[in-house]
């Protein structure tokens, strides 16, 4: 997908302005919430769970190379086939390939992140393969040619109308006096619509929430049972999974399965997590023929070892975008990328490179509830600040900024100056707002100023007057 | 394969290890084959008899329904009151299970029982499962010879057998067991955990029962099983 995280500023106007968007938004903020904290209140272990979970990914980073060995192992005696990707480019390839091995016309696809990051939807339609979102969420965006802006709620962005809209210009059975009005019409209108196709496809595509080293199975966590259709009914099964999704046990995806639905949607456990293992047994009934793994690197390598290692914990539950003052007020398109929210202010730079993606470590107005929220404990705000500082090094950000930092780092460093230069400038700028003390307009400060006005200082510093209080109660002492 | 080398290779940089340390293989090798529990909620840590209270519970908390029966023999009566009271037509589909093949269908004269994969016509499908976890009302089946998968996911109707026996505390207990039926490190091809019915908030996150999956999810506990 085309990133547009540098033009943030522009995108978050925009956002801002737009009133469907801004409606649909609404249920962000009262939605996911509430859920959460019930949830979470109601498992009292939830903060050591916290800590297991951190502490068992933190052991698999360390000994990922050989975690990732043990799978590939376990996969291949379960007879299937692991493929290695490691970038986007390849694991394009690898999913034609098969494709056009199974002469695949039509591919079935249940909700999978990692699809949206390798851009697969449009690189399959050139090739000539036609790709059948089945997620609700995702079908609806399909639909409207969007992006997902949310990485559990698809379609988070999009109001109960405009489906309805799109569903009456995309179903061209629809009778116009069909009754869609109620959301319960549109999910049997898609449902029926997707049934048909869950049969007539040669290939289901998948994610998977974890990958089991010591089994070689993929899970995957889902509510509507799309996804488990998507993988049982046609003959070929492929999952695309990140190398960060490998745990090494059973029970260690059972330690990070109390935290994931709680935190995503405040359900205890999602209603769907399938463990998969090979194809379908040779006296099995029903299951896919061949089973595919392809396990996509594509910049998360580079991350192990440095100050970003930690992000590799993120299970995507969404809990910090949930939170997040800034996603609730532009969603999740302004930060241009397929990862939206804090998360993706961290993620993006790491993977797409921070040269393409500007502006997103500051989308933050560093409160601190993403970190506070996040289940695998990571620290999202100082790794925005690390992006900041290297953004910074790299001189990548606009020079009024750099100067001005500049200017305070010498001011910083020197307090007589600074105390000579406030000392100064304050009666100055107090001079110019006598009448009325606020400032439309100032030099150097137009970001500030566009959107509201300055409070004029007073006429002594800060310095000042704690030196003349000091010395009042001095005398009054004495 | 060159794309394995890469990966592996990049990832060996970055953590600053060298293949074949003994040390980190070691390490690996412990935890896989000790695999520790971590923490388990007190929540299901009760005796049996309340684990499959609070089971039901659970349960119907994630709006699944459930009915509780003395013997294996009284499922095929309760599943054709089940169909009569929801008004569907008198025909279920099921794998052929050998807990599910020893009960008395014959003897409920007008119902047609099909066996094998479902078909998308289906509209009840039952299955028979390996356990039941307390702590979130969830059910643990596996596919096999006999155990389609196709049952648990086409059908608008779900009926799920499970005997109250099989009912355990925690998720780790039936991982435990599931690990002790099939060897260590082995699985079924498909492990499914179900917990309710399938379900969509992707409409302007109001809350839809009955998704892609079956819309309804009716469990029966076998006290006797
Ligand atoms: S960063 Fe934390 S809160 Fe955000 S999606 Fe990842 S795990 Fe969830």
């Amino acid at each position: 997908m085309q990133i547009t995280s540098p033009a943030f500023k522009e995108n978050a106007r925009t956002a801002l302005a737009d009133p469907q968007l801004q409606k649909a938004l609404v249920h962000v903020r009262s939605g996911f919430i509430d859920k959460r904290v019930k949830a979470m209140d109601a498992l009292p272990e939830f903060d050591a769970l916290r800590d297991s979970a951190r502490a068992i990914k933190d052991h698999t980073l360390t000994h990922l190379d050989l975690y990732l060995e043990r799978y590939e192992e376990k996969v291949r005696e379960a007879g299937g086939v692991v493929h290695w990707a490691e970038t986007a480019d390849d694991a394009r390839s690898v999913v034609l390939e098969i494709c056009r091995a199974a002469g695949a016309r039509t591919v079935t696809k249940g909700k999978s992140m990692i699809t949206e990051e390798i851009g697969l939807n449009d690189f399959l339609e050139k090739e000539g393969v036609r790709p059948v979102e089945t997620d609700l969420g995702e079908y609806i965006i399909q639909l409207r040619g969007e992006h997902p802006s949310h990485i559990i709620a698809p379609a988070v962005h999009v109001t109960r109308d405009q489906v309805e809209a799109d569903f009456r210009r995309e179903h061209d059975h629809l009778r116009p006096d069909r009754d869609l009005s109620e959301p319960e019409a549109l999910l049997g209108e898609a449902r029926r619509v997707l049934r048909a196709e869950y049969f007539s496809a040669d290939v289901g595509i998948t994610g998977a929430n974890f990958l089991v080293a010591e089994t070689g199975s993929s899970v995957i966590v889902t509510n509507e049972g799309n996804g488990d259709l998507t993988q049982i009914l046609p003959r070929v099964h492929v999952v695309i999974a990140s190398i960060e999704k490998v745990v090494p046990t059973l029970e260690d995806m059972s330690q990070i399965l109390r935290l994931l639905a709680r935190s995503a949607t405040g359900q205890d456990m999602s209603v769907y997590t399938t463990v998969s293992t090979g194809p379908r047994r040779p006296d099995d009934p029903d299951g896919p023929e061949e089973y595919h793994v392809i396990l996509l690197d594509n910049g998360r390598s580079s991350m192990l070892g440095t100050e970003f290692q930690d992000m590799l914990r993120c299970i995507r539950c969404g809990a910090c975008m949930n939170h997040c003052p800034v996603y609730h007020a532009v969603g999740g398109h302004a930060y241009g990328w397929v990862y939206p929210g804090p998360m993706g202010a961290v993620l993006t730079p790491s993977l797409a490179g921070i040269d393409k993606s500007g502006h997103l470590p500051n989308a933050s107005t560093f409160c601190g509830r993403c970190e506070a929220v996040c289940p695998m404990h990571i620290p999202l705000p100082k790794m925005m600040r690390h992006w900041r500082e290297r953004e910074f090094a790299r001189g990548l950000n606009p020079a009024t900024q750099r100067y001005g930092l500049r200017a305070w780092a010498l001011f910083a460093r020197h307090p007589r100056l600074y105390r000579l230069a406030t000392s100064l400038a304050l009666p100055a700028l107090s001079f110019f707002t006598a009448r009325r003390p606020r400032f439309r307009y100032l030099p150097l400060a137009g970001g500030w100023t566009r959107n509201r006005d300055l409070p004029a200082p007073p006429s002594r510093t800060f310095m000042q007057q704690w030196r003349e209080r000091e010395a009042e109660k001095q005398g009054a002492h004495a | 394969m060159s794309g394995r080398e890469g990966i592996i290779g990049k990832v060996r940089t970055a953590l600053g290890a060298k293949a074949g340390d003994a040390a980190r293989t070691r390490a690996v090798h412990e935890r896989l084959l000790a695999a520790p529990q971590g923490v388990i909620p007190a929540r299901g840590q009760l005796p049996h008899a309340k684990q499959v209270r609070l089971f039901c519970m659970m349960a119907e908390k994630v709006s699944a329904s459930v009915q509780r029966v003395k013997k294996p023999d009284s499922v095929p009566r309760a599943v054709a009151a089940y169909l009569r009271a929801k008004n569907l037509p008198s025909a279920v589909r099921m794998g052929s299970d050998e807990r599910l093949a020893a009960m008395p269908w014959h003897t409920m004269k007008s119902l047609e029982v099909k066996t094998g994969a479902a078909d998308p016509e289906d509209e009840v499908g039952v299955s028979h499962a390996l356990a039941g976890i307390a702590e979130t009302g969830t059910v643990a089946l596996y596919s096999g010879p006999r155990n389609p998968t196709t049952v648990n996911f086409l059908p608008e109707h779900h009926i799920v057998v499970v005997d109250a026996k099989d009912i355990a505390g925690d998720m780790e207990t039936v991982l435990a067991s599931l690990r002790q039926t099939f060897g260590k490190g082995k699985m079924p091809r498909t492990l499914n955990l179900i917990t309710g019915p399938s379900r969509s908030a992707d409409i302007e996150q109001t809350l839809l029962v009955g998704a892609h999956g079956p819309r309804a999810l009716h469990l029966i506990v076998v006290d006797g099983g």
